[in-house]
């Protein structure tokens, strides 16, 4: 009777076989191409840089002054300023402002590359059934795979460093982008569209004067949603070489230094906070036109 | 401003489900809605429609919801494709137009008013009603020149600046209009402009549109579901039900001389004596009897004549065209019998 409390499976020859033909296929693979897919990913690695060195190269005070007037432009609210202000004041008395300023540029890389691929796919996925029903599940995919699975073979292709990490932090951010853009645009009224439609517009009128300008809230919830993910992805990422906030957290975890642990994570904490306020307050301000409304 | 122009409506039929093309000889064999609906699992939008609507006129299509009354406006720019049928507008067939020429078309020869209002609500009023002439691609200093215009004309002046939002639904519909009318476009299509808007409001907007409409000459298609309106602002009224037209021409035709009952229960309520004009009722004089010396404009209403014959204690009444030229004569029982319905018109 062992074969009903047992899960018949298949032959473990078998599947130690099939294991290593894959496993031998993308080492060949990664052998073959790893350069060239290694080149293809190099300018992430420039962008990388370049905010990194921006963000550490930029003198202290001036940090604070863009972060207090982006907090400012963004709201219009003395308390977020005061309180994003007082954030990366502590974060820099208790030694982490260069880890910071990395795990910034990590993120806002992140963010923008997020953006930059989102966006568009989001609006093909709004425009087509097709692509919706395609895109769907790779998103839930991306959203459900445990991040150290995809990885691996990110780790085998590029090997340890800021481009493999910002990748996998890419691939966890990117589903709400692509989700809330489409889920944007196709909320908009069809009456609305309609009329746009009467009036002559082409698609791309018709995209960039209502669609996209209407669906602007939901689209800056997803990047909120977008940096909010990117951040959480910071401590993984370190596990792959990433600079920044999540360094001293896993040194922390393997050594038990439990301050330092505390520490660094309240500070992942504050700047979320920062961020998620400012780019929320930003969206808010952007629907401004629906605030007053006639009785 | 452009010349008006004509829309000539030519056996168009709508049929609405997953193979249109299938059905289009059975419902020109007379199959009925219902019929269609039971077996076949599509909905008749419209049934061979035939209008012909004069440059510069204003064509009121009617009927309660569901008549298909929506869903014919916009075949006229193409919202909506027709199952089969013609649209002719200065010579083209408007279901034949390419996506390029129609684009064209519907920046130029078309502007359209929406029941509810349509507006981009993240625009100011000012963006809301140039944003015909911005598709057209005009300067902004030309498109808000243009639109500032209209939006003085609607009685909007001080609100440019304002949002959608911010606005009731009476003055969003002004925008709606001025937005419409800045493309100066000769085909104005309103679709229910004014249904959502208060008695009052609708009115107002409707006097608005009357004035206007002096002064631009526009070939107007007007959908509505309230007959009053129709009868107001109508130069010809065709009237819709489930998807065909039972009966079209002037308020008074419709009034004095209902195609079936069905028509005859929508009119029965109206207020003939406003509707009814002393042209449609009186008679030749006869004989060598000489005309009453009281007189009064054909294109005066009933109720004008009675509330005249009974002020001076009349009989009659004679009546003169535009130019004074006598034409009939308005006895008091006629106009009381076609106050009360109790008389057909003289065709």
């Amino acid at each position: 009777m062992t074969w009903l409390t047992s899960f018949p499976q298949l032959k473990s020859a078998w599947l130690r076989d099939l294991q290593r033909v894959i496993d031998d296929s993308f080492r060949t693979f990664t052998r073959s191409y790893g350069d060239l897919i290694e080149g293809f990913f190099a300018p992430l690695q420039t962008l990388l840089i370049w905010f990194e060195r921006l963000l550490l190269g930029t003198p202290w005070p001036i940090i604070l002054l863009v972060v207090a007037g982006l907090a400012w432009g963004a709201s219009r609210s003395l308390r977020v300023v005061i309180g994003s202000v007082l954030t990366l004041v502590l974060i820099g008395l208790f030694g982490m402002w260069d880890d910071t300023m990395k795990t910034i540029s990590m993120v806002l890389a992140a963010t923008v590359l997020s953006i930059a691929i989102g966006l568009p796919l989001g609006i093909l996925m709004a425009r087509s059934q097709r692509v919706q029903r395609t895109l769907n599940p790779i998103l839930d995919i991306m959203q459900t795979m445990p991040s150290f699975v995809y990885l691996i073979p990110v780790v085998m292709l590029l090997g340890i460093g800021r481009v493999p990490g910002l990748i996998a932090v890419v691939i966890y951010a990117l589903p709400p982008m692509i989700r809330l853009t489409n889920l944007g645009i196709r909320q908009v009224d069809r009456e609305v569209l309609e009329a746009t439609d009467a009036f002559g517009s082409s698609a791309w009128q018709k995209l960039t004067k209502a669609q996209l300008p209407l669906a602007l809230p939901t689209i800056m919830a997803g990047i909120n949603q977008t940096i909010m993910m990117a951040l959480a992805m910071v401590v993984i990422a370190a596990m792959i070489g990433v600079q920044g906030l999540g360094q001293p957290v896993l040194r922390a975890i393997n050594n038990q230094y439990f301050t330092l642990g505390l520490f660094n994570g309240f500070a992942i904490v504050g700047i979320a906070i920062l961020f998620d306020r400012i780019s929320q307050a930003w969206g808010k301000r952007l629907q401004k036109h629906q605030e007053a409304s006639h009785g | 401003m452009a010349d008006p122009i004509g829309i000539e409506i030519r056996n168009l039929y709508k049929i609405f489900g997953s193979d249109p093309e299938a059905h289009i000889e059975a419902v020109r064999a007379g199959m009925t809605k219902a019929e269609l609906q039971r077996e076949h699992h599509h909905v008749l939008g419209l049934r061979d429609i035939n209008i012909s609507i004069a440059p510069g006129s204003i064509q009121v299509i009617m009927g309660l919801s569901g008549s298909g009354k929506s869903t014919l406006i916009r075949h006229i720019n193409r919202l909506i494709d027709p199952t089969a049928g013609e649209i002719i507008i200065e010579g083209r067939n408007v279901v034949d137009m390419p996506p390029e020429t129609l684009r064209e078309f519907r920046r130029h020869k078309t502007a359209m008013v929406f029941q509810k209002f349509g507006l981009l609500p993240h625009r100011t009023v000012l963006d809301n009603a140039a944003y015909g002439l911005e598709v057209q691609g005009l300067s902004q200093a030309e498109r808000y020149r243009t639109a500032m215009r209209w939006i003085e004309r609607v009685g909007l002046k001080g609100f440019e600046k304002s949002y959608p939002s911010q606005l009731s639904g009476g003055m969003q519909q002004r925008v709606g209009l001025a937005r419409a009318l800045a493309n100066d476009a000769p085909i104005l299509l309103m679709d229910e402009a004014y249904s959502a808007l208060d008695p009052l409001i609708r009115y107002d907007m409707q006097t608005v549109l009357l004035d206007l409409q002096q002064e631009v000459r526009k070939t107007i298609v007007f959908i509505t579901h309230d007959l009053d309106e129709a009868l107001r602002i109508g130069d010809r009224i065709a009237l819709l039900r489930d998807g065909s037209v039972i009966q079209q021409g002037t308020a008074q035709d419709i009034v004095m001389r209902p195609a079936d009952d069905y028509v005859a229960n929508f009119v029965q309520h109206v207020d003939r004596g406003k509707v009814l004009k002393v042209g449609a009722v009186m008679v030749q004089p006869q004989g060598a009897e000489p005309l009453p010396d009281a007189s009064i404009a054909a294109e005066a209403s009933i109720a004008d004549a009675l509330r005249q014959m009974a002020a001076g204690q009349l009989q009659a009444l004679r009546v003169h065209d535009p130019k004074g030229q006598p034409v009939g004569v308005i006895p008091f029982r006629n106009a009381i019998d076609a106050y009360t319905g109790s008389m057909e018109a003289n065709p």
